[in-house]
């Protein structure tokens, strides 16, 4: 039976001339029409997310989306930051609506957009249940029949008649999600609120979650964490710039994701002007380059790995650090590193750095690589995302198993057995 | 048509800028064809009258809970407490009585000055009250909005509400200290039978906040500049209704505008019901009451428009 039918949504945002703010702009705007004059506070914004957008000031977060989810579903939406899937949960949990199209439900719907919605640091655990339960369309008898569970899944009975201004955030993040578990919607969307919590507080969560969709509930789930897709979700979507580029097995559209990621190839070089930076640094390249014995250019668990980095700094005499993160696939950051302490000053113009990764350290798979600049140890000047990414390949002396290795790292660790 | 969607007939009358959507739904019988019926249907224009009422009643409870929320919430770690709803009227009408009916000997229709002063007050907090807290309503509770789907119009209900709880207990404060004079033989309160009218005038009070709450509410969504000329508006507007002197004290110009304050009949009416001084002036209490529908209506209709897209403009 389905449950959610979406049919050709588009969602458009218009960029500069709403929320101009101010009335007198208005009036500005209205007197320079009278006058037939161009209107001086049209200026188009150019967002710089990946959303492709036209010349008018409008863009198109969504285009032309249609799926459909049945009975006892749980469907997965991946893809990159700014790919829309935050748009279309807004829309199927009403927050906003749609510009374009339309979606049918079946059934009570409850978003969990975050967790802890409508707490009130004045309340005390106990009211706030309540107020949150309500928020998120409980009825008062509901919340009441389900107390006692909730606070007992929580793990903070002792201090529920405190005011959870008093909570520690764990505390706090655990007693918002026990009322959103217990929520028993027909269709629950989820987005990310897994991200939270330590580990067994998340595998609980991931239990109720798969309880949740055993019930024939259906679940709709954004999240970045491509293992909770794949053990969560019985179909997964892939959005790419506002459309759905894949549609089928979570495992099959995942591979599709890491694979899209993975076309980069291992090096980048950038002109002044479209380099990514800001007013304080550029990125002049970024090269990756296997360091191995037998010469080849393979990158592999035996492949010792050098990024090469150039970059434009524009700040004088600044007291320079760069932090570098790898990242997995998965996004979980393997490590983070720095260049050398105490940092050096260095001045206006052209700078490189280089970061060796030994050969033995990384495991198979997809990692990524994001840096910023850092003044004084503490400053941030800029953040280049997801700047390089490649993918370590398997290679290894003969063993009759053939899977992967599990773990981001496969560490050159000395362990023998003495034989 | 018939084939695409048995369940639905849609009729669309579209008349200028307004669109009425009728849906009805036929018995899956008579259509002889099982398909998924859907319960819901979001899209991009809703249907203009819709006040979606039932929807508002199923979150009934929400809207007790914060109403709960913002007793408890506002009080909480005050030493006081709740006494603070009937001190902060009880102290302004002190001190209006000082400066009003002390130094500018302002006369109150031969009422005590305190009872006059402190039952204006009453009306005029829940009036305001309710008008600039509606009038947050987007600003406010903009982070909410954005991450939880409910009615809307479960906020600006809860502060008619929880406003008229507050009136509530100042009225005891009211009846309290009308007795305490009565007893003390300071002064003779004779109250007439439109009395029984109070709940009509207090029903009006709050629906006019609400609805030109709700209107501001919806504006300042798109011109913030708004926000601060009602706080000096609100200010003003009190010195422009007959709450520290009465319509008889006044004439020429000042009358004029106070017969077009939809406040001034509801306010001497209510006067009229405690005290019988005055009259009862039925012309000034059916404009008020017409204002308020004019109001309401303009502000649910403009409200309703904007809660569908606010979340995309702040």
């Amino acid at each position: 039976m389905e449950r959610i039918k979406v049919e050709h949504i588009y969602k458009q945002y218009r960029l500069g001339q709403v929320g101009t703010g101010s009335l007198i702009q208005d009036v500005n705007r209205w007197w320079h029409n009278v006058r037939g004059k161009e209107d001086p506070t049209l200026k188009i914004t150019e967002a710089n997310d990946p959303v492709a957008h036209d010349n008018s000031g409008f863009i198109w977060a969504l285009k032309d989306i249609s799926f459909s989810v049945n009975h006892g579903e749980v469907l997965g939406i991946i893809g990159r930051n700014g790919a829309g899937k935050s748009s279309l949960l807004k829309i199927l949990s009403k927050v906003t609506s749609p510009t374009k199209g339309q979606i049918m439900l079946n059934g009570r719907v409850a978003s969990l957009l975050e967790v802890g919605t409508g707490f009130h640091p004045e309340l005390t655990g106990r009211e706030n249940i309540f107020l949150n339960g309500a928020i998120l369309g409980m009825t008062k008898r509901e919340i009441t029949y389900k107390f006692d569970e909730i606070v007992a899944f929580s793990g903070v009975e002792k201090y529920i008649d405190t005011p959870v201004k008093r909570y520690s955030s764990g505390m706090y993040v655990r007693l918002a999600f026990a009322v959103a578990a217990h929520l028993e919607p027909e269709i629950l969307i989820v987005d990310e609120v897994l991200a939270v919590g330590d580990v067994d507080f998340q595998k609980k969560c991931m239990g109720k979650m798969k309880d949740v969709a055993r019930h024939g509930r259906t679940v709709i789930f954004v999240s970045h964490n491509m293992e909770a897709v794949k053990n969560l979700c019985t179909r997964a979507i892939l959005m790419e710039h506002g459309t759905i580029v894949s549609e089928g097995l979570p495992s099959d559209v995942i591979e599709t994701y890491l694979m899209s990621r993975n076309q980069l190839d291992w090096g980048k070089e950038y002109s002044e002007h479209e380099a990514p930076g800001n007013a304080y640094t550029r990125l002049k390249s970024i090269e990756l380059i296997p360091i191995r014995e037998d010469g080849k250019p393979i990158i592999s668990v035996k492949s010792t790995l050098e990024i090469k980095i150039s970059f434009w700094n524009y700040v004088e005499d600044l007291v320079a650090n760069l932090s570098l993160h790898l990242y997995a696939a998965t996004g979980e950051c393997v490590f983070n590193v720095i260049t050398q302490l105490p940092p050096p000053t260095i001045g206006i113009g052209l700078h490189h750095a280089r970061c060796v990764i030994p050969k033995e350290l990384l495991n198979t798979g997809v990692f990524y690589v994001s840096f910023m600049l850092v003044q004084d140890t503490a400053k941030p000047l800029f953040n280049f995302e997801e700047v390089l990414t490649f993918e370590v390949e398997e290679e290894r002396e003969i063993t009759n198993w053939h899977g992967k290795f599990p773990g981001f790292v496969r560490p050159n660790i000395d362990f023998k057995l003495q034989a | 048509m018939r084939d695409r969607n048995p369940s639905f007939i849609r009729i669309r009358l579209q008349n200028l800028s307004i669109k009425i959507t009728f849906e009805c739904k036929l018995p899956s019988g008579a259509t002889g064809m099982e398909k998924t019926k859907f319960r819901e249907v979001i899209t991009p224009q809703q249907s203009f009258f819709d006040l979606k009422l039932k929807e508002l009643w199923n979150y009934r409870d929400l809207i007790m809970l914060f109403v709960k929320r913002d007793f408890v919430a506002q009080y909480k770690q005050t030493l006081l407490g709740p006494l603070w709803f009937v001190l902060q009227p009880i102290l302004t009408a002190i001190m209006f009585y000082l400066i009003f009916g002390r130094i500018a000997s302002i006369p109150t229709q031969g009422i005590h000055p305190f009872l006059f002063y402190f039952s204006g007050l009453t009306l005029w907090g829940y009036f305001s009250d309710v008008f600039t807290k509606c009038s947050n309503t987007f600003a406010g509770n903009a982070a909410l909005f954005g991450k939880v789907y409910f009615p809307r119009m479960a906020v600006p209900m809860s502060i008619v509400i929880s406003g008229l709880y507050k009136w509530w207990i100042q009225s005891m404060v009211l009846i309290a200290a009308i007795i305490g004079l009565y007893v003390l033989g300071v002064e003779r309160t004779n109250v007439h039978w439109t009395l029984v009218l109070i709940p009509v005038y207090i029903f009006i009070l709050a629906f006019l906040g609400l609805g030109l709450g709700i209107l501001f509410s919806s504006l300042t969504t798109k011109y913030r500049d708004l926000s601060f000329l009602l706080t000096f508006g609100v200010q003003l507007l009190m010195y422009g209704t007959p709450i520290i002197y009465p319509l008889s004290f006044t004439s020429g110009l000042m009358r004029k505008v106070l017969e077009w304050n939809p406040l001034t009949g509801i306010l001497e009416n209510f006067r009229y019901a405690v005290f019988s001084v005055g009259s009862f002036d039925f012309g000034g209490l059916m404009y008020s009451f017409v204002f308020t529908l004019i109001a309401l209506t303009v502000g649910i209709l403009v409200f309703y428009r904007v809660e569908k897209s606010f979340m995309d403009t702040v």
